[in-house]
């Protein structure tokens, strides 16, 4: 019983609120109804991704001879749509030189990862595990 | 305008938030979490600028 428990695949409905709540952050907690939450993370987590290009962040490549820029990279990914737009513009050259470069690297990768956490929670709730 | 204090607490506020209402769901725990995070995040980051600063790099 346990075995089948463990091994059994995520139902669809957990997979695509998942897809949902990567794409838009806090978007998997609207779609279950938790509305409050749902828009904190869609506000925190966009203004956030936002101020990190503005600071002259960079959107990191997928280059895994240095394993770090590649990591980056993954979490900047993580931030789901803002990053396509972004991306899209072709923003986030990132200015090396700029003194707030650092700032705003670390508020894009920060957005990303905490995307991430939202994207867990909103599974575990789709699951029934909250 | 480049101002480090003003970045940190932005930052430190917008992970507080983000944190205290991804792990309490009741709106009085979420604030003392957030406040407590907030004050951590603002309290280490005075503290180890402090400390670093008789060993220069």
């Amino acid at each position: 019983m346990r075995a089948e428990a463990t091994t059994r695949a995520p139902s669809t409905s957990v997979v695509l609120v998942g897809l949902a709540a990567w794409l838009v952050p806090g978007g998997g907690h609207l779609w279950m109804g938790r509305r409050f939450k749902g828009l904190v993370f869609l506000g925190a987590l966009v203004l956030m991704f936002a101020l990190g290009l503005s600071l002259q962040g960079r959107l990191f490549p997928f280059e895994f001879a240095q394993p770090l820029v590649g990591l980056a990279a993954f979490a900047n990914l993580a931030a789901g749509l803002p990053y396509f737009v972004a991306w899209a513009a072709g923003l986030g050259d990132g200015q090396v030189i700029a003194a707030t470069y650092e700032y705003g690297n670390a508020f894009l990768i920060a957005a990303g990862l905490l995307n991430t956490l939202v994207v867990l929670d909103a599974c575990d709730i789709a699951a029934g595990r909250k | 305008m480049t101002s480090h204090l003003l970045y940190m607490t932005l930052f430190a506020f917008l992970v507080s938030l983000v944190f205290a209402v991804l792990l309490k769901d009741e709106p009085r725990q979420q604030l003392r979490f957030g406040v407590l995070t907030f004050a951590g995040f603002m309290l280490g980051a005075l503290a180890l600028g402090w400390l670093m600063y008789p060993f220069p790099l």
